[in-house]
């Protein structure tokens, strides 16, 4: 599996507050709730964005809330796939359950700017940065969350055991 | 080699003899719980999963209190979502406006939670049990969802940081000072991945309401979860309220740590985490001159009995500063209605503040205290990202209920000791 598209970068620390503000959550439809998705920190990602899309961040990515939505909202707004040097640990589990690819290498984030087009293998974990001509290699998922991954997500996995 | 609170728990509840951090287990759980943004969520998945049961009517907690009593259409919508599957499925535990309080003030306060424990809850601060000797951690909708059918949960053990306690904590000085300090001490990602598990001869000094004070903001340091040794402090606490038998667990002496650190809390002063990261602290001492707009004194980090008292025994018989708006949230209908019995509610009105039943409202920019541009708060509450609780340019300074409360008197930040 793979997946090629633009970058959006942004810094360490990027919480979910900011992913998804609370002031919408009065709702769990994904479409609207993509509507809103980075505008506290970018204003005009929701122009900007399109499927395929990569979004790079720095450390601990999806801190805060465990709030779902958050990275429901960034698949639901075209995302392909987020590389960063560190994911928050709720994030990173919500991420896997609903079947957001996630990678982590610091170096990746490092290398790459945004607007930068990028390649993800999902199987060798090789992140390719087309523009600049450079390679990163990510740390693969361990064996149990890869076959959640392959299963579709963690309700998915479940049912396949039963 | 030895394990660590956290990891004996985990390996009991995994049915192993042994764990070991990096381990990926399957525990059993105790708790399930949701609140009305997150559970809609779980439901959803719940069902499309074609699930019809749940593993334990009387082990899934659903309390409704980010958005009640409703704040807009949509959220009532979400909140009678909830209660038509509490309905359906005869959930035991489900908390409706009038029974509910802040989730995290209300289920240790019940008994539901206990310790030994081994809890999931679809809320970042569910960390917050670990205060009980319980190991507790915050999980996602679908998490909860699988919880809810299956009741077990998916982990990957944790090594941890080990946080020994001495002194005891000086006048106008709380436990949220102690877990500011900690967190400006190792950053927002200080623990990620890990156990923040706090010993050593400070803890017998330190109340349950500032336990769960500590464990409710482990989050804000990355952190799976936090825990603390059952002593008799949380023994005085459970006995008579744990509506479960409890079991108790220590650290083994030759317990592996990735980090230790020494905190001596008679050194320790109010503190003030400035925006937008809780990292970002400063002795109260360096914030005297910023003036605020709002107060928020409540919340799941500091909603509980002694934060009422802390702000009580600053603001009775006196007049909250003239323009600053001062927001007092009770966390729980028991805390609600001790207040009343006190006469805190009265004081606290007589000086100029407002009192709300239990929510989490204001807290995460929902409803009852939203800001303007431009506008700053002082809150208890236990993040201060940027737009979290209104506009993108509004500011939260995360500080105690005694900080909370000085500053309401004087319009700006500060310093408690100066008015105890």
């Amino acid at each position: 599996m793979n997946a090629k598209g633009f970058t959006h970068k942004y810094p360490d620390n990027v919480d979910t507050d900011v992913i998804i503000p609370a002031r919408y959550l009065n709702t769990s439809d994904a479409k609207e709730l993509a509507r809103h998705c980075m505008e506290d920190i970018d204003t005009d990602f929701t122009k900007k964005v399109k499927a395929g899309d990569i979004m790079v961040g720095g450390f601990n990515f999806g801190c805060g809330s465990s709030r779902e939505h958050a990275p429901l909202t960034i698949k639901t707004a075209g995302i392909s796939c987020v590389i960063a040097k560190t994911f928050a640990r709720i994030f990173y589990r919500n991420a896997i359950n609903i079947g957001l690819p996630i990678l982590e290498c610091e170096a990746a984030s490092n290398g790459i700017d945004a607007g930068d087009e990028v390649e993800v293998n999902f199987d060798t974990g090789v992140i390719t940065n087309i523009t600049k001509g450079q390679s990163y290699q990510a740390e693969p998922f361990p064996e149990f969350i890869q076959q959640i991954i392959k299963d579709g997500g963690l309700m998915a996995s479940i049912r396949r055991q039963a | 080699m030895g394990m660590t609170m956290t990891q004996k728990i985990l390996a009991a509840h995994a049915g192993l003899p042994s764990v070991k951090a990096g381990q990926l287990i399957n525990a059993s759980l105790d708790i399930v719980l949701g609140n009305d943004i997150t559970t809609p969520v779980a439901i959803n998945e719940f069902n499309k999963a074609g699930f019809d049961s749940v593993y334990d009517k009387g082990r899934i907690n659903i309390v409704l209190d980010h958005f009640v009593p409703n704040k807009d259409i949509k959220a009532a919508e979400q909140s009678k979502q909830c209660r038509e599957f509490a309905c359906q499925y005869d959930i035991e535990n489900f908390y409706d406006v009038g029974e509910m309080g802040i989730e995290h003030a209300l289920l240790p306060e019940k008994g539901i939670v206990t310790a030994g424990d081994c809890i999931i809850g679809a809320d970042s601060h569910t960390c917050t049990y670990g205060a009980l000797g319980a190991f507790s951690t915050g999980v996602g909708s679908t998490d909860m969802a699988a919880g809810m059918a299956t009741g077990k949960c998916w982990f990957k053990v944790p090594a941890a940081m080990k946080f020994i306690l001495t002194g005891t904590l000086p006048k106008g000085v709380s436990g949220k000072d102690v877990i500011l300090h900690i967190i400006g001490l190792i950053g927002v990602d200080g623990a990620l991945y890990q156990s923040m598990e706090f010993t050593g001869p400070g803890v017998a000094a330190l109340s349950m309401d500032d336990r769960l004070t500590i464990c409710n903001m482990a989050i804000e340091a990355g952190a799976k979860n936090g825990i603390f040794p059952v002593d008799e402090i949380t023994r005085a606490y459970l006995d008579g309220r744990s509506q479960r038998p409890y079991q108790t667990y220590e650290a083994d002496e030759d317990a592996v740590y990735a980090a230790t650190y020494e905190i001596n809390l008679s050194e320790l002063v109010p503190t003030v985490s400035y925006p937008h990261l809780p990292e970002n602290t400063h002795p109260v001492t360096d914030a005297a001159d910023i003036a605020i707009d709002q107060v928020v004194i409540g919340s799941c980090t500091n909603g509980r009995m002694a934060d009422m008292e802390a702000a009580y025994e600053i603001l009775h018989g006196k007049k909250v500063k003239k323009g600053v708006r001062v927001i007092i949230i009770p966390g729980t209908m028991a805390i609600y209605k001790e207040c009343i019995r006190r006469g805190y509610t009265e004081a606290f009105i007589d000086a100029g503040c407002v009192v709300s039943t239990p929510t989490c409202g204001p807290c995460l920019g929902g409803y009852m205290g939203i800001l303007a541009a431009g506008e700053r708060c002082v809150s208890t509450t236990n993040r201060n990202f940027v737009g979290r609780m209104g506009h993108v340019t509004s500011e939260v300074y995360l500080a105690s209920p005694a900080v909370a409360a000085a500053s309401a008197l004087t319009g700006k930040i500060s310093d408690p000791r100066e008015v105890l």
